[in-house]
């Protein structure tokens, strides 16, 4: 965020939600590193004009807004820059709980490719949360420039997800990127997430402890990710399952134990 | 069915501390560990960097730029380049705004008497209304539309994490975060939206004290005043490196309020330890001219505009109301203004003055316009194109001195947000008490610093 019309003076304190009466075929979260483009992918694919400045935190507010392809109308979410998903701020903690709780049709995740590396470890936080990812490498004019190749195909084939590559600045590649959405959250493009492999004690416990959490929750979060959390103690996850699945009759009634309504989670954060 | 799941939550949670009892693996360790692998073997197989550039331009750049010895006077440099190009560029279109401007306001007069329309009709709508609507756009549209496009190319090239990166240890000093560097630099846009950006900090002790210091960086709003002001003080010397020095001392002194009362807020009401972050400074990027300028325009300039237009159109018609409306021997204004002015000449300004804060508490902007308004409610100078025409008024008419300008300035750069912001800092603090502080505060600090400026000038016979 910055100082735009939308920002300053009365406005400074609305989010930005487009919201028309139009109907909605797929929401898509719209994630990566700050400073990658993100806000500029958001608004050349929704022609709204969020303010894009070079400065790490200006997403401070939540943006929404719509884009059409091959006839879908989606919503695209912009979630807040991070570096990565283990909550160690409450922008972590906004986009991972939005990519778990709010279960998005697709997310995309811009990377800088200029620092892939660094740009990757975000990519295998939200595969480990969704697999339903396209991976958007972004800033190819940047990296073109300083002479760095990233082999696209390459990457897509190893991640198992579609990989995009754009400069998002001079709009290259943007149709591209929406096809790609568009196959995705259709089901015409294969995928076969790359998840990571952790050392042996640990990937044991999740061996024990995910199918117990599948039971919990059912199909609809993603368990092995929950397991996970649950083992590295994540009091935020383990108060908000407390509050998806109440401990008490008494609670149900006031909290609501259907997950369907934990949305509000998000709301509670700030 | 529920009362199932609950009970089973509770076992899987026995069961991940009876796995790793006392936290005996370190999970998020080795969770950030295998992440780290995986992504450094990926890039191993998927990137080429063809060769090393010879010269990393980021690297050297950032060497000056936040070096300890040269990240300083850089900063001052790139801050008085852009008002030097601000006051400097904006002197004449101001001039040939306000000829332009007033001489529409005489044919609107025109109008008026060949329509036969009552005298009030005149006065309220041409002399209130259309006269403070010229004032304000030719006062403040030039200024802005510089000023915003020079800021909007800093910003845009990413300097503005490298002032938050020089700035970082000095607010670490003062017991607050180093995010407040950031919100600080948004304040100098809109103190409104540089209140929600402290939303990125993430303790509340010290998002607070960044709410309850960003005013004291000036606005948008209070630039062309300050800017109008700093003219004046050196309008006998002919040169505008005067006007820059002194608006670059004056943000110079809003950093140095911002510092000392964060501190002592620290110190005292909001006491804690400054927490630890890692800011990490973009690359710089080309910036892309040609959208600035239409962005600074558009989102910035028109709509900063039309905000003050907003405000003033309807301040303008108060004003004139306030001024033609006789109570006793005096109209309304000069009531309030003399009701104002003991107080107001004890901090060295004047009840006139004082009554334009009040009356500008909705925009910062229209304060200037206010005074000017009042001042030729109550005089006889009929049309003002000018700076020099202003120095007429303020200094011959009604007494300015230098003190007056500086104590004016002072009290702009120190005095309560506006009104917006302070709504704003009630939604983002959920708390009257705060937001009460946040006006208070301020309030008392410029009055405390205006009164000693004045008195000491006054004792040491420099007026």
């Amino acid at each position: 965020m910055g100082l735009t019309n939308q920002s300053c003076g009365s406005r400074a304190k609305r989010e930005i939600f487009h919201r028309g009466r139009a109907k909605v075929d797929y929401v898509i979260a719209l994630a990566g590193n700050p400073n990658t483009g993100k806000s500029t992918v958001f608004n050349a694919l929704t022609g709204l004009n969020q303010h894009t400045g070079n400065w790490p935190g200006k997403t401070v507010i939540r943006a929404e807004g719509k884009f059409m392809n091959q006839g879908l109308i989606y919503n695209l979410i912009d979630l807040p820059g991070t570096y990565s998903l283990l909550a160690n701020s409450a922008e972590e903690q906004v986009a991972r709980d939005y990519l778990c709780f709010n279960k998005p049709d697709a997310t995309v995740v811009v990377i800088d490719a200029t620092c892939v590396e660094r740009n990757l470890n975000l990519v295998l936080q939200v595969l480990e949360i969704t697999p339903k990812v396209v991976v958007c490498v972004n800033l190819m004019d940047e990296a073109k420039k300083k002479k760095i190749s990233v082999d696209i195909k390459g990457l897509a084939n190893i991640l198992g997800v579609p990989v995009a590559a754009t400069a998002a600045r001079d709009g290259e590649g943007l149709e591209q990127l929406t096809n790609t959405i568009t196959d995705v959250v259709k089901g015409t493009i294969k995928i076969n997430p790359y998840i990571v492999r952790y050392p042996e004690p640990l990937e044991k416990a999740i061996a024990q402890i995910e199918p117990q959490v599948r039971l919990l929750v059912g199909e609809k979060f993603n368990s092995r990710w929950l397991a996970l959390r649950l083992l590295d103690n994540d009091t935020a996850i383990i108060k908000a399952l407390k509050k998806m699945f109440p401990q008490e009759e008494g609670f149900r009634s006031k909290t609501g134990g259907e997950p369907g309504h934990e949305p509000a989670l998000l709301q509670q954060i700030r | 069915m529920n009362q199932h799941c609950s009970s089973k939550l509770d076992d899987i949670l026995s069961q991940t501390r009876h796995l790793n009892p006392q936290g005996a693996i370190n999970i998020n360790d080795t969770i950030v560990a295998g992440i780290y692998n995986a992504a450094e073997e990926i890039t191993n197989l998927v990137v080429r960097q063809q060769e090393k550039p010879r010269i990393d331009w980021d690297r050297t750049l950032d060497d000056i730029l936040t070096s300890r010895v040269w990240g300083f006077p850089s900063m001052l440099l790139l801050l008085s380049a852009i008002f030097w190009l601000t006051i400097t560029g904006a002197n004449y279109p101001s001039e040939l705004l306000a000829t332009g401007l007033f001489w529409v306001q005489d044919r609107l007069t025109d109008f008026c008497h060949y329509l036969k329309a009552p005298e009030w009709v005149n006065g309220l709508f041409v002399e209130g209304v259309y006269r403070s609507l010229a004032w304000v756009v030719s006062v403040m549209l030039p200024p802005m539309a510089i000023f915003f496009p020079c800021f909007t190319l800093l910003e845009d090239m990413g300097y503005l994490p490298r002032v938050a990166f020089n700035l970082d240890r000095f607010f670490k000093k003062a017991g607050t975060h180093g995010k407040q560097a950031l919100t600080m630099s948004m304040g100098f846009g809109c103190n409104a939206a540089g209140i929600v950006a402290c939303r990125i900090i993430e303790s509340p002790r010290e998002r607070l004290i960044a709410m309850l210091t960003n005013n004291f960086v000036p606005c948008n709003g209070r630039f062309p005043t300050l800017i109008a002001l700093a003219s004046l003080l050196v309008l006998g010397l002919g040169t505008t490196f005067g006007a820059t020095f002194i608006v670059v001392g004056v943000v110079m002194l809003g950093i140095l309020m911002t510092l000392f009362v964060s501190w002592l807020l620290s110190k005292t009401l909001l006491k804690g330890i400054p927490s630890s972050f890692t800011l990490e400074l973009p690359p710089y990027r080309k910036p892309q001219v040609a959208k600035i300028i239409v962005r600074s325009i558009f989102d910035r300039t028109i709509f900063v505009l039309g905000r003050a237009i907003c405000m003033a159109a309807p301040a303008g018609a108060v004003i004139w109301l306030l001024a033609n409306i006789d109570l006793g021997n005096h109209s309304i204004l000069i009531h309030i203004a003399n009701f104002f002015n003991s107080f107001g000449q004890l901090i060295g300004l004047d009840g006139f003055i004082l009554t334009a804060f009040i009356l500008g508490l909705p925009a910062n902007e229209i304060v200037l316009p206010i005074l000017i308004m009042s001042y030729l409610a109550s005089g006889t100078m009929l049309e003002l194109n000018s700076i020099q025409a202003l120095q007429q008024l303020f200094v011959v008419e009604h007494g300015w001195t230098w003190l007056t300008a500086v104590c004016m300035m002072l009290f702009s750069l120190l005095h309560f947000p506006c009104s917006t912001t302070l709504w704003t800092i009630w939604r983002e603090s959920a708390s009257i008490k705060w937001t009460i502080l946040a006006a208070i505060l301020p309030l008392s600090i410029a009055c405390a610093v205006c009164f000693i400026v004045a008195q000491s000038a006054r004792l040491l016979g420099l007026v």
